[in-house]
């Protein structure tokens, strides 16, 4: 058995909450704690939750927006080319640059760029898709709060952040409120 | 001394009854996809597998045989192909409304049907958009046509014409309504992952789910993506039910060059969605024991948006007609003499009153809750919808400038064959939906349900006080 516990390492400890008041009191204590990687996990958004977990605004719309605007270049320049420069065609004698013809498919084009955009980045920042991932309970996606207190890799500790021991966490997540205290190993899919 | 009724504040209605708990929301909604098909679900599904036999016929001859088997003919081009398309995507709109522009203003309402009013969307953009592809004759061609690429012959689409602005908008439409939909059944899947027993069930949903794992990390970026595809889709909306109007506003015809045709066409898609929204749901909530979620507080703000759009819709009509006298255009006014009272009166009069003289029953509220009351005045609206598309596209065109060249159009089998089997299409799609996607959103469920707990208890504090 020693050899066994001896190839898996341990990952963090994860604490579970029946609900979610509980949880974000606990969040607030694991933040200002000053831990260096942790995160909850919640089976619906909760309320208030970045707030308590110190997280920054996430920084999709700057993505948003630029995906938009390029879209809304190529939408217009797609039509501008084609329409006066490739091969111009006088249609009932219009402009060739008849631009405001060109609006809707120029915001059709916009709006598919960014929304394209947009969830592409979510995924990438959430690190979706990773099937390979698995949950720590199965109830964390129905009833179920927990949060995980991540053991950082040893070259990364840093002085700012508080240091990872597993029984001090395993005491301080309790003294927070958790119901249910366990260990996580690494599988190689975390 | 308040009383119970008196503290309990405006924004904490109830929108889940029966006492719910977490749990519960997952063994309810998930029950249809975890149990063998009930009876119900396979005579519907025979129903709509009949109906795409009739479709698949009724396609099959106009490809191989030729537009000639509709009742097309000079100067009727259009038929129920654009009819059909239309409908189909009028229908779609409601879905978008309820999921992106109900987000938006907060009503949290929204949260027991979006699902599957946004799976309607999809299906029914996707049973519209075979409609103007088989209206191109050879629709193996047509992206050869429709579509800006570099090609041999140098060249390129015509970006002035509202037909092209249409490919746009509907592909847009359909893509972001899909994202969107998928984006938001992310957490949904991963639920059912993470209940499922049966390992081929748990293997397809790990992959649907993408490995979600409801880290609030995520949650973070997942929230504000779906606001911003709420945002971004709520305009988008408004802007293809508008380029389908141009379809027919861009033109020179009298009776379509007008320029109400843009809200009066999104105001009539938004009442023909919300009409099909009712019919489905009525069914739904009663097939699958949804009774506690999708209740009668949701239906009756749904047939508010009927009886709203409605009006919008009958002032709309009559809206055409005093332009028409006050243009003094003889040509316009002819136009609409004719559509009330010419060739196609039956026609005209079964639209206006489906559409605007049946829903006034909503102004009663015993009316607004009654279950049959609601599903009838619901297939009433479907069939005026169709009408009003009908009447748009087939008035306007059997009396064109040179009299010499006016008919008068009859659909054939053909095209009745194709209309109906349009709804199997469009009805198969959604039972397979409901057999094996979770067919409420579960997390914005509990979202609101731990709201509505914790809205509870402070009422129940204020209570004692008082």
């Amino acid at each position: 058995m020693a050899n066994l516990d001896d190839k898996k390492q341990l990952a963090g400890v994860i604490g579970y909450f029946e609900g979610e008041e509980s949880l974000l009191h606990a969040m607030v204590q694991v933040r200002d704690a000053k831990y260096h990687y942790f995160d909850a996990f919640t089976p619906y958004p909760v309320h208030g939750m970045d707030a308590a977990q110190g997280l920054k605004r996430s920084p999709l719309p700057f993505v948003t927006f630029a995906a938009g605007l390029t879209g809304c270049s190529i939408g217009f320049l797609l039509q501008y080319w084609t329409s006066a420069v490739d091969w111009p065609i006088n249609v009932g004698g219009k402009p060739l640059n008849s631009w405001p013809a060109f609006i809707p498919v120029i915001f059709e084009c916009t709006i598919l760029f960014a929304g394209l955009a947009t969830v592409g980045a979510m995924f990438i920042l959430n690190g979706l898709p990773n099937i390979r991932r698995k949950s720590f309970s199965p109830r964390l996606t129905q009833d179920r709060f927990a949060i995980l207190i991540e053991a950082p890799i040893q070259s990364e500790s840093e002085e700012k952040f508080k240091p990872f021991y597993e029984v001090e966490v395993s005491e301080f997540l309790k003294k927070a409120g958790a119901q249910d205290i366990k260990s996580v190993y690494t599988e190689g899919w975390f | 001394m308040a009383t119970p009724s008196d503290v309990i504040p405006f924004h904490s209605e109830v929108y889940v009854t029966g006492d719910k708990t977490l749990k519960d929301v997952n063994q309810d909604v998930s029950n249809p996809l975890e149990n063998f098909p009930t009876k119900i679900w396979w005579v519907c599904f025979s129903f709509a597998l009949f109906a795409i036999a009739i479709w698949a016929f009724t396609v099959t001859a106009v490809v191989v045989t030729g537009q000639g088997v509709l009742g097309l003919n000079q100067p009727n081009g259009w038929g129920t192909d654009i009819t059909n398309f239309v409908f189909w995507v009028g229908i779609g709109h409601a879905g978008t409304l309820i999921s992106a522009i109900l987000f938006l203003f907060r009503q949290k309402w929204r949260t027991a049907i979006n699902r599957s009013a946004e799976a309607m969307t999809i299906f029914a953009v996707i049973t519209a958009l075979t409609f103007p592809l088989l209206h191109t004759g050879r629709p193996w061609y047509a992206c050869f046509w429709l579509l800006p690429y570099p090609n041999q012959r140098h060249l390129w689409v015509n970006f002035r014409s509202p037909l092209l602005w249409d490919v746009f908008a509907v592909s847009t439409y359909f893509t972001i309504s899909l994202v969107f939909w998928f984006v938001g059944l992310i957490p949904d899947l991963a639920s059912v992952r993470d209940r499922s027993k049966n390992s081929i069930r748990k293997f397809i949903y790990t992959i649907l789910s993408l490995g979600w794992r409801g880290s609030n990390k995520n949650w973070s970026h997942y929230e504000m993506a779906y606001m911003i595809l709420a945002g971004l889709s709520a305009p988008l909306v408004l802007s293809v039910h508008t380029i389908v109007s141009f379809d027919f506003a861009v033109s020179v015809i009298p009776g379509w060059h007008t320029t109400i045709f843009p809200p009066y066409f999104v105001a009539g898609a938004i009442f023909s969605g919300f009409a099909m929204v009712v019919t489905l749901l009525v069914i739904m909530r009663e097939v699958f024991h949804f009774k506690n979620y999708i209740t009668l507080e949701h239906l009756e703000k749904m047939n508010k948006v009927i009886l709203a759009t409605g009006m919008i819709v009958g002032y709309a009509y009559s809206c055409e007609f005093f332009i028409a006298w006050y243009s003094g255009s003889p040509f316009e006014r002819f136009a609409f003499i004719n559509r009330a009272f010419g060739p196609y009166w039956w026609a005209y009069w079964i639209m206006a009153s489906c559409n605007v003289l049946v829903p006034q029953i909503f102004w009663f509220r015993a009316a607004r809750r009654s279950i049959p009351t609601m599903f009838v005045v619901s297939l009433f609206v479907n069939v005026g919808m169709w009408f009003e598309r009908y009447v748009i596209v087939v008035t306007s065109l059997h009396r064109d400038f040179l009299p010499s060249s006016w008919s008068y159009y009859a659909p054939t089998w053909y095209d009745w064959g194709w209309t109906f089997g349009s709804f199997g299409l469009f009805f198969a799609l959604f039972l397979l939906f409901v057999r094996f996607l979770p067919t409420i959103a579960m997390a914005e469920v509990k979202g609101v349900l731990a709201q509505q707990k914790s809205h509870g208890s402070s009422h129940q504090e204020v209570s004692v006080h008082g």
